[in-house]
């Protein structure tokens, strides 16, 4: 089967700086991928790409869902690449503040679902059934992760970990196919980190391919099926997390020159 | 006393004789410049520096209690702050039983009070139905509008070129200056999509000020400053209306007007578009990272918020049966926007109760009306320091469990 | 040939008056991120100060140079006074609020300053007296350039030569510009940021009634309702020059007097405030950053 994902020779460049180095990877269906590297290396930059927010300089996105066509991702705007059903978290939490923990689980039906103004205003029994829907589903989404006796709080008040669940929790509203987590256990302790760890494993089991961004290298290695490293905005190695772990290039990029060890 | 220190005094002083320093030029020296002579009103300098050293030390007595109640409450000493004190109002057995008594009020008005009172209630409801518009699009969506006048205008200017040239109706115009107020609301929406906050700010006002300097200028479409007259007030079946009886019926139907936007608009708040609208509000990239079309979601809130400034505007024209360019100038937007974030954004209660507020007291301070509009300027900048966050602080609304509050 | 000169150096002279007034919004939106409604109301102050101080001066019987001289520094220091005033009372307890509510405060305080002159002065427009003297040596272009146009072009370069000078080379410029482009960093390296931010107020706002004073020598009277529209165009040359940028709003005020100008001068005069915004509206469609702003990119 083809690769879900199909990046090939990605280029990013913000004026005379060089972001991303024609980039070439695949995410495979029911896949859970990590991209990994140093601070600077692309990481983030890559997923501003890959959803949308960068237009790529140059290169080739290609989204091919089962049983359908592949579909340019290049040039979209981000709201329609989500509809095409790719969803994604950020590395500083950009959850919605006011909002009820619901509410922002609530969003992510939005492209989902179809009501127009005259729906709001008159409340049709179709509208009514959405509504409905939105509804049940989002509190069955926080059920999962584990935040249903705080729907109704304001997310601002929730806690770091809860915060970072939640952007999962709204993500996963939008009912992608590949979800992109930017850096997620970041300023978790080992115990979140673990519920983390289930809660990712649990989305693979549902279908979905995971690619993340992550620091915490034992979180990584446990759970990756494929590590992609990235450096000075190329992909300098790539593989299962034995390979990964002993190749030398990695090793080079993390810890220096002097480095030999196994 | 004890709360106001040696250090206090001396700063209520140098605040007093900074701005005697201050407004000597314009409050004390006054010029006739034609015929060459001067005026030394020495008395108003003694009354600044007297009151700003008053208030100075007000303001520090009022900071220094404050402070010191919160470390009485800290060692334990005092009990805790009751937190919001409107929230008494909106327990359900205070809220109803007062709204009650209000929609009677309001019902009854015009056997209790004057002509002349009914026009100025009439007028408030109208600001009621600017205020909850306007609410849409900075309260709710958050695009902060300063050109909001503009949509009044084409509504007040479509009933009146309409009935001026082919003798429509009140009741024929409505639909169609509302309708115009939304395509205004898009073609303004257009090319300021792309634009952040305090550039949309600006524009927007921009807009507000071409359209009115439009309508003053190209008098051989809209005549002009001196505007248009004899405009027709709204029918009732076709019965000829004593000017009493028109204007007792020009009420209740603005009451209609307003319970009809309360209605639509809570419905639009509490909708899946309104969530959208939050959210754009709350972060307009994640918002777009969620799926939601930030493009057509800012257009729609332009539209929707226009189109009740054109109904509004069809309102006015018929209830003063004239209009020119000169009521439809920026303070107007400023009001409307001060309704909005007084009355706490997004809050509909809020936006009419500040509605109210802000449009009945200048009114029924007329006894003080040279000092009117000093006063409004002074209560904004206060209100700001006091309770930015306005009246009606929102509180958003909770689906779980059939348990809806708001 | 000639219509085009003089509409030329109406142009300019436009544009020195906005330039004159956008400086104190562009430097006050590049340090704190407000736009400042009031400031508008500081260059009516100006012209208000300068009557006034120019009036009783006259009475007592100076010589016209010395009342220009001490008129001119009056303006400055009262519009600065109140430039400083307003900042300490309406915008420095705002400044960590959201951006609407130290918004929603400089327009009441636009509407408060408005009104304290009206009830303090007069509603009606008073005649401003002829400053600036006419000079022998303009005698012959007359019809083109009058010695206000000229004063006005000269004094303005003057300053914002002055300026652009303060802000480069000396160490309040620098600490303005560390300010500007990193708040809590400039607090950290010991840099009083309250009294920058009152200094760059205080000059916006002399800079404003410099202005004040010499376009009220130009047309000859003043109400207090002059900083509106003023403060307005001003505000919207600052917006087309790129907002926060010193040289940028220089570019547009001119930019913007200039298409005034010529736009009053050979299409249509009465639709002169409308060819202002029009030309926001579009500079702002396909450039949102203005002509030399720095678009933004924000980290996500």
């Amino acid at each position: 089967m083809n690769p879900l994902l199909t990046v090939s020779g990605l280029t990013m460049d913000f004026g005379g700086v060089r972001a991303l180095d024609r980039l070439d990877l695949c995410i495979h269906h029911n896949e859970i991928a990590a991209l990994i590297g140093p601070n600077g290396a692309g990481k983030t930059t890559f997923f501003n790409c890959l959803t949308g927010i960068y237009v790529p300089t140059g290169g080739e996105l290609l989204l091919t869902l089962p049983g359908k066509p592949p579909r340019r991702l290049g040039g979209l705007k981000p709201n329609r690449i989500t509809e095409q059903g790719l969803a994604r978290t950020f590395q500083n939490i950009r959850l919605f503040p006011n909002m009820t923990v619901l509410e922002n689980v609530m969003i992510g039906r939005h492209c989902r679902t179809r009501a127009t103004v005259f729906g709001a205003i008159f409340r049709p029994p179709a509208t009514v059934r959405e509504e409905r829907e939105i509804v049940g589903t989002s509190l069955a989404l926080l059920e999962r992760i584990g935040l249903a006796d705080q729907a109704d709080e304001l997310a601002r008040n929730l806690p770091y970990g809860a915060q970072r669940r939640l952007e999962i929790g709204r993500a996963l509203a939008t009912e992608p196919r590949l979800l992109l987590l930017d850096e997620p256990a970041a300023g978790m302790n080992p115990h979140e980190t673990l519920e983390l760890e289930a809660l990712i494993t649990s989305i693979r089991a549902d279908g979905l391919s995971i690619l993340l961004i992550e620091h915490d290298m034992k979180l990584v290695m446990r759970l990756s099926d494929h590590i992609f490293v990235m450096d000075y905005g190329r992909k300098i190695a790539e593989g299962t997390p034995e390979e990964v772990r002993h190749d030398p290039a990695v090793i080079k990029a993390y810890l220096g020159e002097e480095a030999d060890h196994a | 006393m004890a709360l106001l220190t040696r250090t206090d005094l001396r700063q209520a002083l140098i605040t007093g004789l900074w701005f005697m320093f201050l407004t000597f030029p314009l409050l004390v020296i006054k010029v006739d410049p034609v015929e060459r002579t001067v005026l030394w009103r020495w008395a108003n300098l003694c009354w600044v520096g007297g009151a700003s050293c008053g208030i100075s030390l007000a303001v520090r007595f009022w900071l220094a209690w404050g402070a010191a109640r919160q470390e009485r409450i800290r060692l334990g000493l005092a009990p805790t702050a009751s937190g919001d004190p409107f929230r008494l109002l909106r327990q359900r057995r205070v809220a109803l039983p007062l709204l009650a008594a209000f929609a009677l009020f309001l019902l009854a008005f015009p056997a209790l009070f004057s002509t002349y009172q009914i026009n100025i209630m009439t007028t408030a409801l109208m600001y009621v139905v600017l205020g909850l518009g306007l609410n849409i699009v900075v309260g709710v969506a958050g695009l902060l509008d300063l050109g909001y006048v503009a949509f009044y205008a084409v509504g007040a200017y479509s009933y009146g070129l309409l009935h001026l040239h082919f003798g429509l109706g009140f009741w024929t115009v409505l639909p169609i200056g509302g309708l115009l107020g939304a395509l205004f609301g898009i073609l303004l929406g257009f090319p300021v999509l792309r634009l952040r906050g305090d550039y949309l700010a600006i524009v927007t006002l921009g807009f507000g000020e071409i359209i009115r300097l439009i309508l003053e200028n190209w008098s051989a479409f809209s005549k002009g400053p001196s505007g248009i007259a004899n405009i027709a007030r709204p029918g009732l079946f076709g019965i000829e209306l004593s000017l009493e009886a028109a204007i007792i019926y020009l009420y209740y139907l603005m009451i209609g007007m307003v319970l009809f936007t309360v209605f639509v608009v809570n419905r639009l708040q509490n909708s899946r578009i309104g969530r959208a609208w939050y959210a754009l509000r709350e972060d307009e990239v994640a918002c777009q990272a969620m799926g939601i079309d930030k493009t057509r979601t800012k257009l729609t809130a332009f539209a929707l918020g226009a189109t009740w400034a054109g109904m509004a505007g069809v309102f006015f024209a018929a209830k003063t049966t004239f209009i020119n360019p000169a009521s439809f100038t920026f303070l107007e937007s400023a009001i409307i926007l001060c309704i909005v974030v007084l009355g706490g954004m997004g809050s509909i209660i809020g936006v009419v109760i500040a509605a109210l507020i802000l449009i009945l007291l200048p009114e029924y301070l007329r006894a003080v009306a040279d000092y009117r509009m000093l006063a409004f300027g002074a209560l904004l900048v206060a209100m700001m320091m006091v309770r930015p966050q306005g009246i009606v602080a929102t509180v958003r609304r909770t689906y779980t469990r059939n348990h809806l509050s708001r | 040939m000639e219509y085009f000169i003089e509409l030329l150096f109406s142009g300019l002279t436009r544009g020195s008056i906005y330039a004159l007034i956008a400086l104190g919004y562009t430097m006050v939106y590049g340090i704190i991120g407000l736009i400042n409604f009031a400031h508008g109301e500081m260059y009516m102050i100006g012209a208000f100060t300068a009557l006034i101080v120019s009036t009783v001066l006259s009475i007592y019987g100076l010589p016209l140079p010395a009342i220009l001289i001490l008129t001119a520094l009056a303006a400055a220091v009262w519009a600065g006074a109140y430039g400083f005033t307003v900042e300490r009372l309406a915008y420095r307890p705002l400044r960590n609020s959201p951006r609407l509510t130290p918004l929603i405060s400089a327009i009441g305080m636009s509407i408060f300053l408005q009104n304290y002159v009206l009830l303090a002065q007069t509603s009606d427009f008073l005649p401003f007296p002829a400053l600036i003297p006419e000079f022998a040596f303009l005698e012959p272009y007359a019809a083109i350039v009058g010695a206000t146009d000229l004063a006005i072009l000269v004094v303005s370069a003057l300053v914002m030569i002055a300026l652009t000078l303060g802000i480069k080379c000396t160490r309040l410029g620098k600490a303005m510009r560390a300010t500007a482009q990193d708040r809590t960093m400039a607090l950290l390296l010991g840099i009083n940021v309250d009294r920058i931010i009152s200094l760059t107020f205080v000059v916006g706002s002399a800079l404003a009634a410099i202005g004040g004073l010499l376009i009220a020598s130009h047309i000859g009277q003043i109400n207090c309702f002059i900083g509106f529209i003023a403060g307005i165009k001003a505000f919207t040359a600052a917006v087309l020059g790129g907002i926060g940028s010193i040289p940028g709003a220089v570019l547009g005020s001119f930019v913007l007097g200039l298409t005034e100008a010529f736009a009053t001068g050979y299409v249509a005069s009465d639709y002169e405030d409308v060819f202002a915004f029009s030309l926001l509206v579009l500079i702002l469609i396909f450039r949102p950053a203005g002509l030399l702003g720095k678009a933004t990119v924000e980290k996500v």
